[in-house]
């Protein structure tokens, strides 16, 4: 089968690779109609990412038909219609049983690395380096699951892939980015990022009851969308001074009451300490560049709390931990339980209250998965969001 | 002290003194009465701190350790040149190079210990090896314990282990890979058998590689499964093959010893292990050789 394959920075290929099979007995193979290239993944392509393999498959937002299961899988047969999930979760251990999914005990076959690097293991995660299991990807045409029985989300409407595909991770991502907001009615929730999930974490931000939404970015087509597609404030961080000063201006001098970061380790920032983190990020002295995230916990009002879904990696510098202490900030974190999620966001889609698929920019073909990480990356041709057609 | 605090402590000091050095070389020259060297103690400075940042950044210390004391003996050779310079201080020299030759002393004492501690590694042979690690599983004790005590089901959680043969009501016949192509085997016996609660076995006379342990499961209260901790005892055999048949154990019994206990948590949790081996990949082997350390012993143990 053809596969996207990653070989190094800003390298990835398709490529001829053997066909998945079942491994386990609760393992199911899919078929691939639709995959995404997800933010995150540009972490990978940019280098940033430790422990990716030359020749590992990209890949962990897809959805498809299934075409095999395994003994164990009771709940799917072939021809099923399915999302699938990124984080890979058993169902059977403490975290699964507390809907904390994306800490599953036992789909991480290489927890003992992940320990190391991050004190405790996480769970499994398709195509995103071997510290989360060194699972093959989804941005292929067909893709091994494990535990199938659990993850994948049968579709039994009509409704398009496009509408559906962001169940995956990014719909999920951004609205649990909102939920972390505790948003009571009329909050202001200001967004850093208005890529793909800062956007559906802006939507989710007014489904969950908020008054005002200020979207955050310098790229002048991504706040055009913020403004048009989900009614939000816009602020070029490139056109002021200071955020926090622009936004306690906006904000009647108190701050935004939560703030979500929605960046993560690559931000752009201007200005001296712009450089200094790229510096030391390039050098790998760093493995994170935090600049939204500081101005996150800077700007929110006193007792507000910060929600980070951009993907961090490793360790941060200049970390204003004495804003958080002093002014009773709280912070919310997480890969995403996507399982907790799926239903009742599929209901919400059904029910009209939300689509999606308005972040789309491009639709290519699997062979031009290359292509579409360089556009991607570069923000070229105004791209959001790439969808795959394998 | 043992080899790492000791490093620590000396770490710290090295950068400090070697700051001091860096930023004041004036005062730090006067203060040791070597008034005319004041351009020497930059140099000094940067050895310090090199040696300070290699002492705590580093996982094996002794050589860094060793570093110090022949910065040590640099040192006292300058305050030794220092007493035959007219511009010297000789009061303060003498209680600089006091100081220096204390410091030299707890320096030889960390790299006589370091030094040992090594080679006591190194020669591990013939004495025990402990171990020890934990884990929780959301299952009842009694099932855990019976999983355990019916031994043939071991092979499927220690991927090096071919197979255990349960030949008698207390003992069963172990044969695990050895080096190479070989097999090593040995006989056991359970010594302490209490259902849902331990287990403890011994090897009989004549193992290549005698060894012990008990694993023990208490369950938690409320809905919150059961600890699982698992005891050993092992005594690597001595010689190039003994280290080889070792291998059981890998480089890091205590992550090995720890793989075993998860791949336990897998199969009664799951009802399977997680795995990567057979999956496609754009390269020859489906796992990767650099970073799978789970997937790689399963390869090579299948």
């Amino acid at each position: 089968m053809k596969a996207n394959c990653w070989y190094g920075m800003k390298d990835v290929r398709v490529e001829t690779v053997p066909d998945p099979k079942i491994l386990n007995p609760r393992d199911a193979i899919v078929k691939v109609t639709s995959t995404a290239i997800c933010g995150s993944d540009l972490h990978l392509y940019d280098g940033y990412v430790p422990t990716m393999e030359k020749g590992d498959i990209l890949g962990h937002e897809f959805m498809g038909e299934v075409v095999e299961v395994g003994k164990g899988v009771k709940n799917l047969k072939a021809g099923d219609r399915v999302v699938v999930p990124f984080p890979i979760a058993c169902g059977n251990c403490y975290f699964c049983k507390r809907d904390e999914w994306s800490s599953c005990e036992n789909s991480n076959p290489n927890a003992t690395l992940a320990e190391k690097m991050w004190g405790h293991h996480t769970c499994g995660i398709f195509g995103y380096s071997h510290l989360t299991g060194g699972y093959a990807g989804g941005q292929a045409e067909y893709v091994r699951v494990p535990f199938a029985d659990v993850g994948p989300l049968k579709i039994e409407s009509n409704l398009p892939d496009e509408k559906v595909l962001f169940l995956s991770d990014i719909l999920p991502t951004g609205y649990m980015a909102a939920e972390f907001c505790e948003i009571e009615p009329g909050d202001t929730v200001a967004v850093w990022g208005c890529g793909p999930v800062g956007l559906l974490a802006m939507k989710s931000a007014f489904l969950l009851g908020a008054g005002r939404v200020i979207a955050i970015d310098e790229y002048p087509e991504r706040l055009a969308l913020a403004r048009q597609k989900v009614g939000a404030e816009t602020l070029n961080f490139a056109e002021v001074e200071s955020v926090s000063n622009a936004l306690r201006d906006i904000t009647g001098g108190r701050g935004p009451d939560a703030c979500i970061d929605a960046v993560g380790q690559e931000a752009n920032a201007h200005g001296l300490i712009g450089i200094y983190d790229r510096v030391k990020h390039t050098a790998r002295l760093q493995t994170d560049r935090p600049t939204a995230l500081r101005q996150a916990i800077t700007a929110v009002r006193n007792g507000g709390v910060v929600s980070v879904v951009g993907v961090y990696g490793g360790v941060i510098d200049k970390f204003p931990m004495g804003a958080i202490v002093n002014r009773g900030l709280t912070i919310k974190s997480g890969q995403t339980p996507v399982h907790k999620y799926m239903r009742p966001l599929l209901q919400r889609i059904e029910k009209g209250e939300i689509d999606p698929s308005f972040i789309i920019s491009h639709r290519l073909s699997l062979g031009e998965a290359p292509h579409g990480y360089e556009i991607f990356q570069k923000r070229d041709d105004d791209c959001i969001k790439i969808v795959l057609k394998p | 002290m043992n080899t790492r605090a000791a490093a620590t402590a000396l770490g710290w000091f090295s950068i400090g003194l070697g700051l001091a050095e860096l930023i004041a070389p004036r005062k730090m020259s006067r203060a040791t009465g070597l008034n005319s060297r004041e351009k020497v103690m930059p140099y000094l400075g940067a050895r310090e701190v090199a040696s300070g940042i290699g002492l705590l950044a580093s996982q094996k210390p002794t050589a860094w350790l060793w570093s110090r004391v022949i910065g040590d003996a640099m040192d006292l050779a300058i305050l030794g040149c220092g007493f035959r310079n007219s511009q010297s201080n000789s009061k303060r020299l003498a209680l600089a190079s006091g100081m220096v030759a204390a410091v030299t002393a707890l320096d030889v004492l960390a790299c006589n210990e370091a030094t040992r501690d090594k080679k006591r590694s190194v020669t591990a042979n013939g004495s025990k090896t402990q171990l020890f690690r934990t884990i929780t599983i959301q299952k009842s004790a009694r099932d855990l314990y019976q999983f355990w005590r019916s031994l043939e089901n071991l092979p499927q959680i220690i991927p090096d282990l071919k197979s255990v043969k349960v030949t008698g009501e207390r003992t069963s016949h172990w044969v695990a890979a050895g080096p190479g192509d070989t097999e090593i085997e040995w006989d056991a016996e359970i010594t302490d058998d209490q259902p849902a609660a331990r287990i403890s076995w011994r090897s009989l006379p004549g193992a290549p590689v005698p060894n012990n342990g008990t694993v023990y499961f208490e369950e938690l209260v409320g809905d919150r499964g059961c600890v699982v901790k698992l005891r050993m005892h092992y005594v690597p055999p001595a010689g190039g093959i003994g280290a080889k048949i070792a291998r059981l154990f890998g480089k890091a019994p205590e992550q090995q010893t720890m793989e075993f206990l998860r791949k336990f948590k897998q199969l009664m949790e799951t009802g399977e292990i997680a795995t990567t081996v057979g999956q496609p990949a754009g390269r020859k082997l489906s796992y990767s050789p650099k970073f799978d350390v789970a997937a790689r012993r399963m390869a090579e143990a299948n």
